[in-house]
């Protein structure tokens, strides 16, 4: 295998080429979206240069507490992006909800990817323990992104559904069913999707990664299909907590729709 | 049967002291607005009291649990929802929701007729006509045998003919069965033919509570 070519500033910057080209559709187009576009590149160039330095320190000085410290760092931002998204439009409760099951969800899927799974040694490895974590959250925060907008916009038009079932005399948990499954299946789907496309359609990006550095491709793929089955757990796992707590949210202690 | 003592809803409704009596057909009419819904569905206890207590068969409905209320004191809403698909899956949807076995479909068949409804089972329901699909709803509401009938507008969606051999149909098999219902009507000739009890209601107030037939 040969060792990896080592990107210049210069090549880096003549990746940007990508976002002059969008920056120029959108113009032409008269689609509003310039200045997402340049604060979007600017922040991830900013944010990766960061944690680039951050990890290099963090490789050399294996510590728990660092460890635990950047994996906690990225749950909180996950929850800190998908309640921000839904400033206004969310109780408080599902708010709390989100809280939980994102914790619960990620943390639970990681420990059990990192301790039974790869086995890592000691437990703390960050070399293992930041890019999986990375994984199980970044996916679980798309997926439960999804979910909670499936819920609410659920919630709202079919809201009359859900108060007739009452009516009839179900359970907040009967009444709700059909809201849960469509959102469960909506917010699991693009999983779903990339596992079948997986390999065929794209090279996922730890694959990639893997290859680039040097990984023969065989483990590379050992990798990529336990972390896919990992996101897989962790979406699952997120999405369905949330579900099951957040439908209750919709009602309060005498079964009555909010 | 129900006992509303000084109940009130936030601005819509003033009830200082009505009571409902059992085994009866008890009607409320007024204008639009005017809080008779609200009723309805603070019987079935889908909304609550901002203050005040409602009694049923002398227990105040906070003690009570919603749900378990809801399956003997249930309500047919004036625009009812479509369930799944067929004509079948509305039919079962209130057995299954209430946790009961679903009926044979002779039994389903024979509650069709009952409501004046010639389809088939597996007809669609969602391309069912307003007046069809109120009278499915309330196919749906009988098959649940509660004791007490909430029935917001039956006839709404009907014409005269049909609204009346529903209205027959309902008070024969109330009386038959010893159920009790009440329910909304702008219809006052209906609520005069039809009922025990007119309470007509304006502005949230119970303006008149008249014995028809006892």
């Amino acid at each position: 295998m040969n060792d990896i070519i080592d990107l210049s500033f210069l090549q880096v910057g003549l990746a940007y080429i990508f976002v002059l080209l969008v920056i120029a559709i959108v113009r032409i187009r008269g689609i509003r979206r310039e200045r997402e576009i340049v604060i979007s590149s600017v922040r991830m160039t900013l944010q990766l240069v960061l944690v680039g330095y951050i990890l290099v320190y963090v490789f050399d000085n294996p510590n728990p507490l660092a460890t635990v410290a950047i994996v906690v760092v990225m749950v909180v931002f996950a929850i800190y992006t998908i309640l921000n998204r839904f400033k206004g439009n969310m109780s408080s409760a599902l708010g709390w909800v989100v809280v939980f099951s994102m914790s619960f969800g990620t943390l639970s899927c990681i420990a059990y990817f990192l301790v039974v799974v790869v086995r890592v040694s000691p437990w703390y490895e960050p070399q293992y323990v930041v890019p999986v974590a990375g994984m199980l959250i970044g996916n679980s925060m798309t997926g439960i992104s999804l979910g909670v907008h499936s819920l609410l916009d659920g919630m709202t038009t079919r809201r009359h559904i859900v108060e007739e079932a009452l009516l009839l005399g179900a359970t907040p948990r009967a009444a709700t069913r059909e809201i849960i499954n469509n959102t469960f299946d909506a917010a699991i789907m693009p999983t779903i999707n990339s596992m079948i496309g997986m390999g065929i359609v794209f090279l996922p990006g730890m694959m990639t990664g893997q290859i680039l550095s040097g990984t023969v491709p065989t483990t590379a793929i050992a990798y990529q299909i336990a972390i896919m089955l990992g996101i897989l757990g962790a979406v699952a796992l997120t999405i369905i907590t949330m579900l099951q707590l957040g439908c209750r949210t919709f009602f309060n202690k005498e079964d009555q729709l909010r | 049967m129900f006992e509303l003592i000084g109940v009130r809803y936030g601005s819509i409704l003033d009830l200082p002291n009505l009571e409902i009596r059992e085994k009866q057909v008890t009607s409320l009419t007024g204008p639009s607005g005017s809080g008779k819904t609200s009723v309805l569905r603070m019987l079935n206890k889908m909304i609550s009291p901002t203050s005040g207590q409602i009694l049923f068969r002398g227990v105040d409905l906070r003690e009570v649990d919603s749900v378990a209320h809801r399956r003997k004191v249930v309500m047919l809403s004036q625009e009812p929802a479509v369930f799944g698909k067929t004509i079948r899956d509305n039919l079962h949807a209130g057995l299954l929701f209430q946790e009961k076995k679903p009926s044979p479909d002779s039994a389903l068949k024979e509650m069709m007729k009952k409501v004046g409804l010639e389809k088939s089972l597996d007809d669609d329901a969602h391309r069912l006509s307003g007046g069809e699909r109120q009278r499915l709803a309330l196919a749906r509401v009988i098959l649940l045998d509660p004791d007490v009938y909430l029935l917001d507008e039956p006839s709404s969606a009907l014409d005269e003919e049909t609204g009346q051999l529903i209205f027959d149909m309902l008070t024969t098999h109330a009386k038959a069965n010893g159920k009790t219902i009440i329910m909304v009507t702008h219809s006052r000739a209906a609520a005069q033919k039809y009922s025990n009890v007119i309470i007509e209601m304006n502005g949230g107030k119970c303006m008149k509570k008249d014995s028809v037939h006892e």
